[in-house]
């Protein structure tokens, strides 16, 4: 950590929380009074530029994504506002409708940029959707494997373990293949892909924190089962958990884009970023490099900068990389 | 080890089972392969012969119990499409794969490890940042996009290497292989890359990671004490110590980089299994689906017990027991 830093009274985030205010940074500390948890965790997060910077830059993403009718000259998937004629061209020709496209068009005369925003639209919402649903599936079977122990915990993580055990690329196309297209397949599929991840980072950090006191004093208390899980242990196991949430949504939307690229992911009907890149393919060798690089450019961004993020969170939340 | 030999096959044995059947129910009640297989012209007394020929007339339960009579006879189906026995068609393409696979392991080895010791042995180098930098990106990178961009650089502007197909291949040891020709070289520098590009990382940051620890270790000290040259050091002392967790890995990731191939073999027009399987997906070719799982799933169970075996090996403290308990 830096002098700065240090003399700010930014202390690691762990040490915040498990005794809430310790020695020394308390006198000297001339923004002690509004320290808080939180506030401790946005400024250790944001103190790395780059962090910051990709945390802007998905803010922006998803902004634009959220408000893609407001911000594109066109609906892409109206095809009464599509021209043919206005096909294939390169960056910065103008439209047949009069605006100018920035990125060129593909082959159905399409405005590339607003198939882009567009197609991030669906991309986020599909990554999101399966990484949330995923989430509620692992927490809770982790939670459950932890707490209730003996054979229900062999059970599910045998399951867990031979899932891992083989690459999320082929039970993906396992399950497309036994599922079919269709926007809603591919979210199970991922969700399949994803949900031992959560369950093994849960039960984990789970096992460790069942054994604190307060959890004795909350059994002593004769509070149920559930709520000692979901309002007692969940909230102490939420830091290893933000950063599996950040690194599986940025490999679900990957992944997503893999199975649409090779035509068993989303259907043309809702052309994610993947499948705006795969129809740019058959192009590619005739030197229209835009129509494949640019939904791409736009895919790589979306991840890199939710992995960047993910790496800083990393850093803040995990105790044992502690500067 | 012999009990644990037999738990390890029992639970194989009982995971292929449970696929087989998962994934045979769950591929018959996606479409109507007849749609693809019969020409829209054919007449309905063409269309039942066809759907007759298959044994598509009968019901599911009757055609998984086929598949088992046909299981325990040697074979895993007919492809509809290639009119062939599924496990042929697998097994023809099997050695394209585990060449790509193999290439894309040596370059992983060849390229990761140097650059991971570099920057382990030397952290605040600016190179050595540049490199870590470089793995975070190479994880980030879809690999099927990368894949296309190495087509538009290497194939299509700068026209130096083939950017689809196999090349020429030659027979060595009875096996023929591309990686023995010019021509076959050049075909596989490409898609090679690409399929190792993740690798690459991953062990970029295994080395790293693990140069960084032991160059802390007292047996390295006592090495500098003794003057022994620094690369002599790095070489020997260092290196032999951080190559279990990476040649651990390595095993494992082998099983990774034939699934992630489907991708590679797909973009790069790559006659291997993956690219069988993505076709015959798309075809609905049902007995090559299922076939091709219970295959990759059996080489899967084949490497990481391998790796296991080998991990116990390489590392006397490991005791082989069942995971989890």
């Amino acid at each position: 950590m830096t002098d700065v830093s240090a003399r700010n009274g930014v202390r690691p985030l762990a040490h915040a929380l498990d005794k809430n205010r310790d020695v020394g940074g308390e006198g000297s500390d001339p923004v002690a009074p509004t320290e808080t948890p939180l506030r401790l965790f946005i400024a250790e997060f944001l103190e790395s530029r780059i962090a910051a910077a990709a945390l802007a830059v998905l803010a922006l993403l998803v902004a634009v994504a959220l408000a893609a009718p407001w911000v594109t000259p066109q609906n892409p998937y109206d095809l009464g506002a599509l021209d043919i004629l206005d096909g294939r061209q390169p960056p910065g020709a103008g439209a047949s409708a009069g605006f100018t496209m920035i990125l060129g068009s593909d082959g159905l005369g399409r405005d590339l940029y607003s198939a882009i925003v567009y197609g991030l639209r669906i991309s986020l919402l599909v990554g999101v959707m399966s990484g949330v649903l995923a989430l509620l599936i692992g927490v809770c079977a982790g939670l459950l494997a932890a707490y209730a122990g003996g054979r229900t915990e062999a059970l599910i993580m045998r399951l867990v373990d031979l899932q891992l055990s083989f690459p999320a690329i082929l039970v993906a196309l396992m399950l497309v293949a036994v599922l079919g297209k269709g926007v809603e397949k591919i979210v199970v599929a991922l969700v399949a892909v994803q949900w031992a991840y959560y369950a093994r980072t849960v039960r984990a950090s789970a096992l460790v924190e069942r054994r604190r006191e307060y959890v004795e004093a909350a059994r002593g208390l004769a509070l149920s089962p559930a709520r000692i899980m979901l309002r007692h242990i969940l909230p102490n196991c939420l830091p290893p958990l933000i950063v599996v949430v950040t690194v599986q949504t940025a490999h679900a939307i990957a992944l997503e884009a893999t199975l649409s690229f090779l035509g068993v992911g989303m259907p043309p009907t809702e052309p994610s970023l993947g499948v705006l890149i795969a129809n740019g393919f058959e192009y590619m060798l005739s030197g229209r490099y835009w129509i494949s690089v640019f939904p791409g450019v736009a895919l790589l961004i979306t991840i890199v900068s939710i992995n960047l993020v993910g790496d800083q969170l990393r850093e803040v939340l995990n105790p044992r990389l502690r500067r | 080890m012999t009990a644990f030999l037999i738990r390890r096959l029992m639970q194989a044995g009982l995971v292929v089972a449970v696929m087989s059947v998962i994934v045979f129910f769950g591929v018959n009640v996606v479409g109507n392969p007849v749609d693809i297989l019969v020409s829209p012209e054919a007449d309905q007394a063409e269309r039942a012969r066809v759907i007759r020929e298959f044994g598509l007339d009968q019901p599911v339960w009757q055609q998984y119990l086929l598949f088992l009579k046909g299981v325990a006879q040697g074979s895993l189906g007919r492809s509809f499409v290639h009119g062939e026995s599924a496990l042929k068609l697998i097994l023809e393409r099997m050695p394209a794969t585990v060449e790509l696979a193999l290439a894309a392991l040596i370059m992983a080895i060849v390229i990761g490890i140097p650059l991971g010791l570099y920057a382990g042995v030397r952290p605040a180098g600016r190179i050595s940042k540049a490199i870590m930098a470089g793995s975070i990106l190479g994880f980030s990178l879809p690999t099927f996009w990368v894949g296309l961009m190495l087509i538009m650089v290497f194939a299509v502007n700068l026209g130096w290497l083939p950017s689809t197909g196999r090349g020429a291949t030659a027979s060595v040891l009875g096996i023929s292989t591309s990686l023995v020709t010019a021509d076959g070289l050049a075909h596989v520098l490409l898609p090679a890359f690409n399929l190792a590009l993740l690798k690459i990382s991953l062990v970029v940051r295994l080395t790293y990671a693990g140069a960084r620890e032991a160059s802390q270790q007292d047996y390295i000290k006592f090495a500098r004490a003794k003057g022994l040259s620094e690369r002599r050091i790095v070489g020997v002392h260092l290196l032999k110590n951080i190559m279990i967790p990476v040649v651990t890995v390595l095993g494992l990731e082998f099983g990774n980089l034939l699934a992630f191939s489907v991708v590679t073999e797909t973009i790069f027009a790559w006659p291997g299994m993956g690219k069988l399987l993505i076709d015959s997906i798309l075809l609905l070719d049902r007995p090559v689906v299922v076939a091709y799982l219970i295959v990759i799933v059996l080489a899967f169970l084949a490497i990481n017990f391998v790796v296991d075996a080998l991990y116990s090996a390489l590392d006397p403290r490991v005791r082989l027991k069942d995971a989890g308990s």
